[in-house]
């Protein structure tokens, strides 16, 4: 009987709605705006001489400007790198002192003096310890310094301004303009960012943004990018200007990262996710003075330490795989030796190897291990010691040393650019895809946000070393 | 880490009793009441929840960064209040994601009391949600945040007319630096145990022709739902064609 009544009321207000013309949502929204500014006229008193206004409009006419807007988000990311590459070498070896030079072979005295199996000390100290601490002395230094300085440029304001520069190019890509911030919380991290997607109204834009959000670099590739660039390409100019070259080659990426974004955003929309770009307005906040000690602390506290506990969690496991399929031996071979080499052809056309793109399935669970697995593959399979002792023991004391495992692994410039370029263009990491496939509910468009990545990063790579191996 | 400063007299007053304030964490069991806490985009939402709760949610400088609500707890004077944190938007008008989960939560949430959060420096614009919120809870408090910069930007504003023009208490508070929390604390709680009677400001400038439309719809919706409190707002839903709403009047969500 209820019911009934229930459809009476709601053919009333079909009824009324005839009524009263369909201006009804401005009229209110009207309404509404004329009350609050009555009220607000009521009780709000300022004395128009509003400096830190002005103050914020001109630094914003400045870092929005047409002109001068890239070229100053380029600098700033530059300066954070910079810090990043600059401060982050000494910790590092000082960290692989501790946990790769001093303490292993403690432990593994230890083991041997208390009569532990060999493969349960190899399976123990040489897999999952080594793999915690690779990761521990790779990944903490340039995290620990790169999340606070950038926290420290977000609480300041500054990434709604960044928005607000690459709205008109996202517009003309097809997408949303608000794509611009999840696209910037994708730069700390892509399940954050495609969580942010949420901000975004239209299904087809929302899409889109979480399709492309894999394209902005995260966490887990930052410092894969920095280490790879440090040891390559700062080596091939003379050496006062490494940093710079070094520097410049991960902005670039970056930069490719975001260009890609807006190809396949500007693919999608003309093809799939065909639409109408809606309108949005962009608020930008004030500038606030960010409360420097405290930054520091909730970033190295929030940002830092989860990001090394996952890069932990997920290492334990994947050191325990690595060691395993290092020392199952199907005839002959390991098991990781067959892979290896079952790989390395196509890893040969694409400008890498067996062992980086066994490094990349081993890491699908987080990016972060991508550079400790390549390493501890390539020196238990290729049975490269570097320094003294036998097995897996030597000394990882500056990003020099990776350098030389990596190159006596067979690397070459080519290998380390497009390492770089495949750890923008893969599949995202399994908590992202994840969080795509909560967020959509699509196993279609979570199949097409991880596979198209790695697709594109095939066609790069091997088009690069087609063109590398030509020239050279 | 902020030592906590003596901002007002009340502070040092043993009936004010800021001390019966325990941070609970996530520990969201058992409470006597829920509170929500709504407002703009970039108001400080996320400080000021925790400052109340103790939690260390990452605040950031842009709008948009709550976009899930967040849940945390505290005990002050031994009841126990569960604390959502709900996205910020600028309206409750239209249907992208972070608006629903906003506007249901008010609506189907029922929240003891609303703490609406605003940035004292853009009140104007932040009324436009205060007002719209107002229409659909009769049981919120307003908590005038950032008032340190507004100071900076001289601004000044009499809390007391604007108490009196919305009909529910106003707090100015500075998140940031824990000033105002005790206050915005005392007054929740006197709005959960009904020490606080609101009368929330109704819109007022619409014209006749719609007015008469609302008020002939929700006569009829008060009928069938003598409960409903905001049967104004749910006959501006109605009209306006909201699916969601009708929805969740067939499927008698409201009662």
């Amino acid at each position: 009987m209820k019911n009934k009544t229930i459809e009476d009321i709601i053919d009333l207000s079909h009824d009324l709605r005839l009524e009263i013309g369909d201006d009804f949502h401005d009229q209110l929204a009207e309404g509404i705006y004329a009350d609050a500014s009555e009220i607000a006229k009521g009780s709000v008193s300022t004395e128009n001489q509003n400096k830190s206004f002005r103050f914020d409009r001109k630094l914003d006419k400045i870092v929005t400007s047409k002109i001068w807007g890239f070229p100053i988000m380029f600098f700033l990311l530059a300066i954070i790198l910079w810090l990043t590459i600059e401060g982050a070498n000494y910790p590092s070896s000082l960290l692989a002192n501790l946990f790769l030079d001093t303490l292993h072979p403690i432990l593994k005295n230890l083991a041997g003096s208390i009569g532990m199996p060999w493969w349960l000390s190899g399976f123990l100290i040489d897999g999952v310890y080594l793999a915690v601490a690779w990761v521990i002395a790779v990944m903490l230094p340039p995290m620990a310094i790169f999340f606070p300085l950038f926290t420290l440029l977000e609480d300041f304001g500054y990434l709604p301004r960044v928005a607000f520069n690459m709205d008109e190019l996202f517009r003309k890509s097809g997408a949303h303009g608000k794509q611009a911030l999840t696209m910037s919380m994708g730069f700390g991290c892509n399940a954050a960012g495609v969580v942010a997607t949420r901000i975004i109204d239209s299904p087809r834009e929302r899409l889109i943004a979480i399709i492309t959000n894999n394209f902005s670099l995260c966490n887990g590739r930052w410092p894969t990018q920095i280490l790879i660039a440090t040891i390559f390409i700062g080596a091939v100019v003379p050496e006062s200007f490494s940093g710079i070259a070094s520097l410049s080659a991960v902005i670039g990426i970056a930069i490719l990262g975001i260009a890609f974004m807006f190809l396949v955003s500007w693919a999608l929309s003309k093809t799939v996710l065909k639409g109408e770009v809606s309108t949005f307005n962009l608020e930008l906040p004030p500038y606030r003075p960010p409360r420097f000690w405290k930054t520091i602390y909730t970033s190295l506290i929030d940002r830092t330490l989860i990001v090394l506990w996952r890069a932990i969690v997920f290492a334990a496991p994947a050191g325990a795989i690595i060691w395993l399929i290092s020392n199952i031996y199907i005839g002959n071979e390991s098991i990781a030796a067959l892979t290896i080499n079952f790989l390395d052809g196509f890893g040969f056309l694409l400008g890498l190897n067996g062992v980086i793109l066994l490094a990349y399935i081993v890491a699908i669970p987080a990016n972060e291990i991508v550079i400790p697995t390549i390493l501890m593959l390539t020196v238990l399979v290729t049975g490269i010691t570097g320094g003294e002792g036998a097995g897996v023991m030597f000394e990882l004391s500056s990003a020099n040393e990776t350098g030389n495992i990596l190159r006596a692994g067979g690397w070459t410039l080519l290998t380390a650019v497009n390492v770089m370029l495949f750890s923008l263009l893969h599949n995202p990491c399994s908590t992202t895809i994840y969080t795509i496939y909560k967020e959509t509910n699509s196993i279609k468009w979570t199949t097409v946000a991880s596979i198209l990545p790695v697709i594109m990063g095939f066609i790069v790579t091997f088009l690069v070393a087609q063109v590398w191996r030509i020239m050279t | 880490m902020q030592d906590k400063k003596i901002t007002s007299a009340c502070d040092t007053c043993s009936h004010f009793n800021a001390d019966g304030l325990k941070k609970l964490g996530v520990n969201t069991d058992n409470f006597d009441f829920v509170i929500a806490l709504a407002g703009n985009p970039n108001t400080g939402k996320s400080t000021v929840f925790n400052a109340l709760t103790g939690l260390k949610q990452h605040t950031g400088n842009w709008p948009g960064k709550t976009v899930v609500r967040a849940e945390g707890a505290f005990e002050y004077n031994d009841q126990k209040y569960k604390l959502v944190d709900l996205p910020g938007t600028y309206s409750l008008l239209s249907t992208s994601q972070d608006e629903e989960v906003a506007r249901d939560f008010i609506l189907f949430g029922k929240p003891s009391v609303t703490v609406i959060v605003v940035d004292a420096n853009r009140l104007e614009r932040n009324l436009n949600l205060v007002l719209q919120i107002l229409e659909i809870t009769d049981k919120a408090v307003l908590c005038l945040n950032l008032m340190d910069e507004a100071k900076r930007n001289m601004i000044d504003i009499d809390e007391r007319t604007l108490a009196r023009d919305l009909g529910i208490p106003v707090v100015p508070t500075s998140a940031r630096f824990n000033t105002g929390i005790s206050e915005l604390i005392q007054t929740v709680s006197d709005v959960a145990n009904g020490k606080i009677i609101c009368k929330p400001h109704i819109v007022r400038n619409i014209p006749n022709n719609i007015m008469k439309a609302v008020e002939k719809l929700s006569a009829e919706i008060k009928v069938q739902f003598p409960e409903i409190p905001n049967s104004r707002w749910i006959a501006f839903r109605l009209l306006e064609g909201d699916e969601s709403i009708i929805n969740a009047l067939r499927k008698n969500e409201f009662t």
